[in-house]
């Protein structure tokens, strides 16, 4: 038999139950449909951890206290000066502290976090001036009471005016705004980026500080295929900044951008799998609801196969009208779940902050998969149908 | 050449686990040339569908030969007989067996859908709608077998026998569903098409309807009590016009 009239017959045979044939392929549509969201959702939030990471800042290292030792930290300006004198392959270097501050300022109070910083802040963060200037070399020099706000902090500090120029005081020192920040919106784990005030390094030390340890040192290096040999470089010159022995373990840890990534997404890799795998059995399940159909069908249509063999159809005839016939039925299933799904996903763009990233070639793989659905939920009817006896068949009601 | 050379045939049925094996077929020795028409008669139970099933290739013997045209049909695989049955044999049942709500001529293309070998599919609808006029339903190729009378659909049933050119038309008791003036209908159809020089084998319980055959089969427990050509054959056309003038106010 041709393959385009097996098709035709399927096509007729679906269509002649349409009802039954909807409810059928309502299994292959939910779970491929939910296989496409999951995995384009598993995509988007993969997507969306990387810009986050990178909106961390740019060919960023962090240099940091041991984990869980902070009682251990010996991190210092001093170190931070050496990196930055010494250090070939780094662009930029800012030691930072950091403290949760409740700040006072023209209208209110403002719970936020203060930073310490150093000029090279800036360019490590890519931050962008809304308004007036950044820290400057002379500010750390001259341990100034100055401060860069955020747009957060300036709405609850001074209503609707930028607050450059007004002042606000961290514990009872004055600190007079000089910058107002570019806002830069929230990431996708909620943190506010633009609830941020920003003073000078070593006015934090005094201010802030019981000790003159820093928080952080952050880094730039000088593009992202050095990131390695750079963090190696800094690693060189801490240990001996700090003079620790050959045999000494790091008293410090450097956090480097691209293996955050790395572990990051690769985590919500490892979660789109496995949302994708339970997805996935709802399409094994809509499989055996094709087979039970298909089970049906071979029932119902049983004199049916009779008259066929009897006209000369060979079994091979009958199982390839069965199993085109549930072929058919788990694509088209597939078919709808796909337009069902990229309109889920195109939704989820526009009303929902939740991204979601369809990958085409993913597309061709489920309805692939679909296929293979039908192919081998269908095998077994269809068995059954060509294995049929004609004169027991023929003599069926 | 005879077409049909059956050589002690049998047919036994095993109840499988120990009980008794039902000799349906029980040494059956038959021949049958091309242009016969034979009517087989027996008492129910006596294997007739038996032996129309294994004349058709729908089954094999348990032993003894068969050879249709002169071919070992016992030998062959599968899908040889498949061939056979689609290319050789057309089949005429007593429940039409028509595809529901499926029309005249899409039932009567069926048989040349199994047909190997391509040939367009134009071509093959002319064949179909050929056939359907042979049987003298040009005008009713649309419609579905709910839409037409019993005698309609046996005919279009005859049509789909029809379509393959085959060398053996069998039909196991055509009309046993229909009233007398459908059963004359058919077996005028039948008498013409054997005219026109088709070989028709036709099981029947009603000697009024034998009579219109050419040659008698009886059949017994399995085995051929009597087989011999009957006297002047009845001629159903003319049977037809008398029982429509009787009928008829
Ligand atoms: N599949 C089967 N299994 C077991 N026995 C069978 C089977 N088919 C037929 N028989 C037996 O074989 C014998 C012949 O049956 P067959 O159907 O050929 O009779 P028949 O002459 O066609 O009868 P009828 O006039 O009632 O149609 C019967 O005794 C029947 O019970
Ligand atoms: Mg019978």
């Amino acid at each position: 038999m041709k393959p385009t009239v097996l098709v035709k017959l399927s096509f007729r045979s679906i269509f002649r139950n349409r009802m039954r044939s909807l409810l059928t392929t309502l299994g292959i549509i939910i779970g491929v449909s939910s296989v496409i969201i999951m995995v384009a959702i598993g995509e988007g939030s993969q997507a969306q951890i990387r810009d986050t990471i990178n909106s961390m800042g740019s060919n960023l290292l962090i240099v940091m206290p041991p984990r869980g030792r902070f009682d251990a930290n010996r991190l210092t300006q001093k170190d931070a000066e050496r990196i930055r004198t010494e250090a070939t392959l780094v662009s930029a270097v800012s030691g930072t502290l950091r403290r949760s501050v409740t700040v006072v300022g023209g209208s209110g109070n403002w719970s936020t976090i203060v930073y310490g910083v150093e000029p090279d802040y800036q360019a490590i963060k890519q931050w962008e001036l809304q308004e007036g200037e950044f820290i400057s070399e002379q500010d750390v020099k001259g341990r100034r009471k100055i401060a860069v706000i955020g747009s957060t902090v300036a709405k609850n500090l001074f209503g609707g005016v930028t607050g450059v120029g007004e002042t606000l005081r961290i514990g009872n020192a004055p600190f007079q705004v000089v910058g107002l920040l570019k806002s830069r919106g929230t990431n996708s784990m909620g943190q506010d980026l633009d609830d941020v005030v920003l003073v000078p390094l070593t006015t934090a030390l005094v201010r802030l500080s019981r000790n003159n340890y820093l928080s952080t040192i952050e880094i730039s290096a000088i593009s992202e295929d050095k990131m390695t040999e750079a963090q190696a470089e800094v690693e060189g010159i801490l240990r001996d900044s700090h003079r620790l022995a050959d045999d000494k373990e790091n008293d410090f840890e450097i956090l480097n951008q691209s293996q955050i990534i790395e572990v990051a997404s690769s985590t919500a890799r490892i979660l789109t799998i496995l949302l994708a795998c339970i997805a996935g059995v709802s399409l094994v399940v809509g499989g055996i609801g094709i087979m039970n159909i298909m089970l049906v069908s071979v029932t119902e249509r049983t004199r049916e196969i009779g008259v066929r063999l009897a006209v000369g159809a060979r079994r091979k005839d009958i199982l390839l009208q069965f199993l085109t016939e549930s072929i058919v039925l788990s694509l088209l299933g597939g078919a709808i779940g796909i337009l069902f799904s990229l309109g889920v996903v195109a939704g989820l763009g526009k009303f929902s902050p939740i991204r979601a990233i369809v990958n085409p070639l993913f597309i061709l793989v489920s309805a692939g998969f679909a296929g293979s659905v039908g192919v081998f939920f269908g095998y077994y009817p269809a068995r059954k149908a060509s294995g049929l006896n004609p004169i027991e068949a023929l003599r069926t009601e | 050449m005879s077409l049909v050379v059956m050589e002690s045939l049998r047919r036994y049925y095993g109840t499988g686990n120990g009980g008794v094996t039902v000799k349906a077929l029980d040494g059956i020795d038959l021949e049958i040339h091309p242009g016969e028409f034979v009517a087989i008669m027996g008492a129910s139970g006596s294997g007739k569908t038996t032996l129309m099933n294994i004349m058709g290739c729908l089954d094999l013997p348990t032993e003894g030969k068969y050879y249709l045209e002169g071919i070992d049909v016992t030998t062959l695989d599968p899908d040889r007989i498949a061939e056979i049955r689609n290319s050789k044999i057309g089949f005429v049942f007593q429940s039409f067996n028509l595809l529901p709500r499926t029309t005249a001529l899409e039932n009567v293309e069926l048989p040349l859908l199994y047909r190997r070998g391509s040939q367009s599919t134009r071509a093959l609808r002319d064949q179909a709608k050929e056939a359907l006029s042979r049987v003298g339903l040009a005008d009713r190729m649309d419609h579905v077998p709910s839409q037409l009378s019993g005698g309609q659909q046996q005919r279009v049933a005859i049509a789909r026998a029809l379509v393959n050119r085959p060398s053996l038309i069998l039909a196991d008791e055509p009309t046993g569903n229909l009233d007398t003036e459908m059963s004359l209908e058919i077996m005028t159809l039948f008498q013409e098409l054997h005219r026109g020089g088709i070989t028709i084998v036709m099981v029947t319980h009603e000697p009024d309807i034998a009579r219109f055959a050419q040659r008698k089969v009886v059949v017994r427990d399995g085995k051929i009590l009597q087989d011999g050509p009957i006297p002047d054959p009845a001629r159903a056309e003319e049977v037809l016009v008398r029982f429509r003038e009787e009928h008829t106010l």
